[in-house]
C-alpha cells in the first residue's frame, strides 16, 4: 500500500528522522495560510499523489512569495499530473504539501528494501541522490552500496559506518546520518514497510541532514497489525474497479484489450493473458477469482468485466482444484443470466467435477462455446472477439 | 523414490481443526497419505475426525513419529507455527497459508538457515505431491499420474495445467513441487532442481516461473552448470503490462532485466527447452524426452 509524502514524513518524524516543517492543504486558501504559518521567505508547493516523477511533471514548485504560493497552489491543485509512473491517464491532485525552503549542498539516496536474493532487509545508498534510483541501477550500479541486515542481530553500528563511508561523509555528518539509518530501519521493521526511501537525503549549506522527499510502501499482508498505517489508505488514488473487486476477494487489473478474462489462480490468469496475446488477441483485464470463489463472486466478476465497454468477448478459464467445476458452471450461468450477457462467451473447464460442470453448461441453453484445452480456448476467444 | 515425500511419510497438520485444515487433511488422507495427527493449541487430547490432536508440535512429533507437517494456520500466526515446526526439527514443513507478512518470513528464513535439517516448502503454495504415494497440499490428486517427470512451479493452478497436459499424454510425474509465489520462501528452484538431478526416479523436469526477481535466471545458470537431465521452462507474464506489477523492489536491487522476454532468453541460452505457450508444456516435454526412450 502506498501513502502520500506528507503521511510518510509524519511517520518519519515519529521515528526520529529529520524532515522539513510542512503544512497540508486541500484548498488554495489553506495553502497560503499554511505558508504564512510556516514563515520564512521561500516555500515549496508539492502535489501529493501516489507516483514519483512529480517534479518533472510540474507538480513541485518553488515559491518566493505568498502570491507565488497562491499562484502555484491554484495551478497544481485539481490538475492532472502525468508522470512516468502514473500511466497516460495521469493522477488528479487533491492535496498539497507546503514546505519551508531548504539550502541544498549535496543530495544522496537512502533506501531500504527486501533483497529477494538473500531474503534480508537491505540498505541501499548512493551519492547520486535526487535522480531516479532505477536509472542509477541500470547506468551506474557501482554507485550504489548495499548492506543487508541479519534479522537476528538487527541494525548494527558497522552498517552505518559502511553507508557513511560510501557516501563520503565526514565524522560529524556520519554521526548525524546514523540517526537516519537507525530511524529508517526501525520504521521499516516496526511498521512492515516493503519500500522505505529518502530521495534525496540532503546535506544543507549549514551542514545538516534532512529527508527532503519520502516514499513509503507497506506490506498489505501486515496492515492488520498497523491500524495507524492502514488509516493512511487513500482510495481516491486506487482504481475504483480494483477496489470494488477486492471486496469480493477478486484480484482485478484493468488492461487495454478487448477480451475479458475470468481465471482461477494468479499464475494461470497471467498465462491466460500470455496465450491470448500469442494468438493475436489482447486481454481487457487480469482477473483471479481465487481458490474458493462462490457463485456470488463469479457473478460480481462478470459484472466488473462487463463494466469495461471495450470487452467484445469473455474467456472463462478454470482449472478446478479446490474449486469445483460444477460450482463454476452454475456461477457462470447465473451470472450470464443476471447481467443478460450480450458478448460471446468461451468456457474452458478442467479439473475437479469437470464432467458435471460441462453437462451443466450444455444443458443451460445459453450460447456458450466450449473449449477443450487452453490453446483451443485462446484460439476460440480471439476469433470471437474479432468477429464481434 | 521420488523427492521429499513418499509412502513412508507420516504427516501432521498444524491447524488441523480449522475448516481448511480439516478439508485438505481429509483430501490428503483420501489420496493415500499417512496422516498421523495434528496440532491445534488448546485442543490437545481430543480426537478430530479420527486424528489425535496435540497442543504443541513437539508433543505431536514425539507421540506420532511424524516426519512431515502441513501448515494451515491463518497468516498472522503462520510464521510462529513454522518456527515451532523448526524447533521440533521436522524435516519437511509445507506451508499452504497465503498472505503471511514478509518480515515474518524474513525471520523464518533466518531460522531455517540455522537449521539445515529442516526444509520449508512455501508459503503460499499448493504443496507437494508424489503421485501414487503421498499428497501434502491442496492440489486435485486425481489429475496426476505416477511416472518419471519432476515439476517445479511458483504458481498453483499453472502447475495443475502442466500436470494435466502430461497426464493427457500418458506421461507420469515423479514429484510435483509448488514452491509458492511469495518473495521470501523456504525452497528455491535450485533446491528442487538439485533433488531432481540426484533422484534416480526422475528423467526430466518442467520448471514454471513468473516475471519479477531473478529466481528463474539463477536456476537457469545453475542448470547450465550442473543439470544432467532435460529441463522444459515456461515464464508466465509475457503479456503483463509494465509498471502494473508488484515485487518491483526485488527487480530494482538486482538491476537485472526481469521481464518474461529477458528470462526466456536466459533460459534458452542455458540450454533449457522453452515453451512460449503455456499450452505447449506437455508437447515440449514429450519432445525433450524422446531421445530417452529406447
Amino acid at each position: 500500500m502506498n501513502v502520500h509524502e506528507y503521511q510518510a514524513k509524519e511517520l518519519m518524524r515519529k521515528f526520529g528522522i529529520k524532515v522539513l516543517n510542512g503544512q497540508v492543504a486541500k484548498t488554495v486558501e489553506e495553502a497560503v495560510a499554511g505558508a504564512e504559518k510556516l514563515g520564512g521567505k521561500i516555500w515549496v508547493v508539492k502535489a501529493q499523489i501516489h507516483a514519483g516523477g512529480r517534479g518533472k511533471a510540474g507538480g513541485v514548485k518553488l515559491a518566493k512569495s505568498l502570491d507565488e504560493v497562491k499562484k502555484y497552489a491554484s495551478e497544481i491543485l485539481h490538475s492532472t499530473l502525468v508522470t512516468h509512473q502514473t500511466g497516460p491517464e495521469g493522477k488528479k491532485v487533491n492535496t498539497l504539501l507546503i514546505e519551508e525552503g531548504c539550502n541544498i549542498a549535496k543530495e544522496f539516496y537512502l533506501g531500504i528494501v527486501l533483497d529477494r536474493n538473500n531474503s534480508k532487509v537491505t540498505f541501499m545508498a548512493s551519492k547520486e541522490g535526487g535522480v531516479e534510483i532505477e536509472e542509477v541501477v541500470h547506468n551506474n550500479p557501482e554507485a550504489i552500496v548495499k548492506v543487508s541486515v541479519d534479522p537476528s542481530t538487527g541494525y548494527q553500528p558497522y552498517i552505518g559506518r559502511t553507508l557513511s563511508n560510501a557516501l563520503g561523509l565526514d565524522a560529524a555528518q556520519a554521526k548525524e546520518a546514523d540517526a537516519f539509518y537507525r530511524g529508517l530501519y526501525k520504521l521499516y521493521t516496526e511498521t512492515d514497510c516493503s519500500i522505505a526511501e529518502i530521495n534525496p537525503l540532503v546535506l544543507t549549506g549549514d551542514n545538516q541532514m534532512i529527508a527532503l522527499d519520502a516514499k513509503l510502501n507497506f506490506d498489505e499482508n501486515a496492515l492488520f497489525r498497523h491500524p495507524e498505517v492502514a488509516a493512511y489508505r487513500d482510495l481516491t488514488e486506487e482504481s475504483a474497479k480494483e477496489v470494488e473487486a477486492s471486496k469480493y476477494g477478486l484480484s482485478y487489473i484493468e488492461l487495454d484489450g478487448n477480451i475479458g478474462c475470468l481465471v482461477n489462480g494468479a499464475g494461470l490468469a497471467m498465462s491466460t493473458l500470455d496465450i491470448i496475446q500469442l494468438h493475436g488477441g489482447n486481454a481487457a483485464n487480469f482477473l483471479d477469482v481465487g481458490g474458493g470463489a462462490t457463485k456470488e463472486a463469479v457473478e460480481q466478476a462478470f459484472r466488473i468485466i462487463l463494466s469495461d465497454p471495450n470487452v467484445k468477448a469473455i474467456l472463462v478459464n478454470i482449472f478446478g482444484g479446490i474449486m469445483k467445476c460444477d460450482i463454476i458452471a452454475e456461477g457462470v450461468i447465473a451470472a450470464a443470466k443476471a447481467v443478460s450477457l450480450s458478448v460471446p462467451l468461451v468456457v474452458r473447464l478442467e479439473g475437479t467435477n469437470v464432467e458435471l460442470g460441462k453437462k451443466i453448461l450444455n444443458e443451460s441453453g445459453l450460447a456458450i462455446t466450449a473449449a477443450s484445452d487452453l490453446g483451443d480456448a485462446a484460439k476460440k476467444v480471439v476469433a470471437a472477439a474479432k468477429g464481434a | 523414490m521420488a523427492i521429499m515425500i513418499d509412502k513412508n511419510t507420516r504427516l501432521i497438520t498444524i491447524g488441523i481443526t480449522g475448516k481448511q485444515g480439516t478439508f485438505h487433511t481429509k483430501g490428503s488422507q483420501d489420496y493415500g497419505t499417512n496422516v498421523v495427527g495434528g496440532v491445534t493449541p488448546g485442543k490437545g487430547g481430543t480426537i478430530h475426525e479420527g486424528w489425535p490432536v496435540f497442543n504443541t508440535v513437539r508433543e505431536a512429533v514425539k507421540t506420532t513419529q511424524a516426519n512431515a507437517a502441513m501448515v494451515f494456520v491463518p497468516p498472522p500466526f503462520a510464521a510462529d507455527a513454522i518456527l515451532e515446526c523448526i524447533d521440533a526439527k521436522l524435516p519437511i514443513i509445507i506451508c499452504i497459508t497465503e498472505g503471511i507478512p514478509i518480515l515474518d518470513m524474513v525471520k523464518v528464513k533466518g531460522a531455517l538457515a540455522r537449521s539445515p535439517e529442516c526444509r520449508l516448502v512455501g508459503p503460499n503454495c499448493p504443496g507437494v505431491i508424489t503421485p501414487g504415494q503421498c499428497k501434502i497440499g491442496i492440489m486435485p490428486g486425481h489429475i496426476h499420474l505416477a511416472g518419471r517427470i519432476g515439476i517445479i512451479s511458483r504458481s498453483g493452478t499453472l502447475t495443475y495445467e502442466a500436470v494435466g497436459q502430461l497426464t493427457a499424454r500418458g506421461i507420469g510425474q515423479s514429484t510435483c513441487v509448488g514452491i509458492g509465489g511469495d518473495p521470501v520462501n523456504g525452497t528455491s528452484f535450485i533446491d528442487v532442481l538439485e533433488m531432481f538431478n540426484k533422484d534416480p526416479d526422475t528423467d526430466a523436469v518442467i520448471m514454471i516461473g513468473e516475471i519479477g526477481g531473478t529466481a528463474e535466471t539463477d536456476a537457469a545458470r545453475w542448470i547450465k552448470k550442473n543439470m544432467k537431465k532435460p529441463v522444459v521452462g515456461f515464464i508466465a507474464g509475457a503479456a503483463a503490462p509494465k509498471g502494473k506489477r508488484m515485487g518491483h523492489a526485488g527487480a530494482l536491487i538486482s538491476g537485472e532485466d526481469d521481464t518474461a522476454e529477458a528470462k526466456f532468453k536466459v533460459l534458452e541460452e542455458c540450454g533449457i527447452t522453452i515453451a512460449r505457450s503455456p499450452a505447449d508444456l506437455g508437447l515440449k516435454l514429450e519432445e525433450a524426452i524422446k531421445h530417452l526412450k529406447k
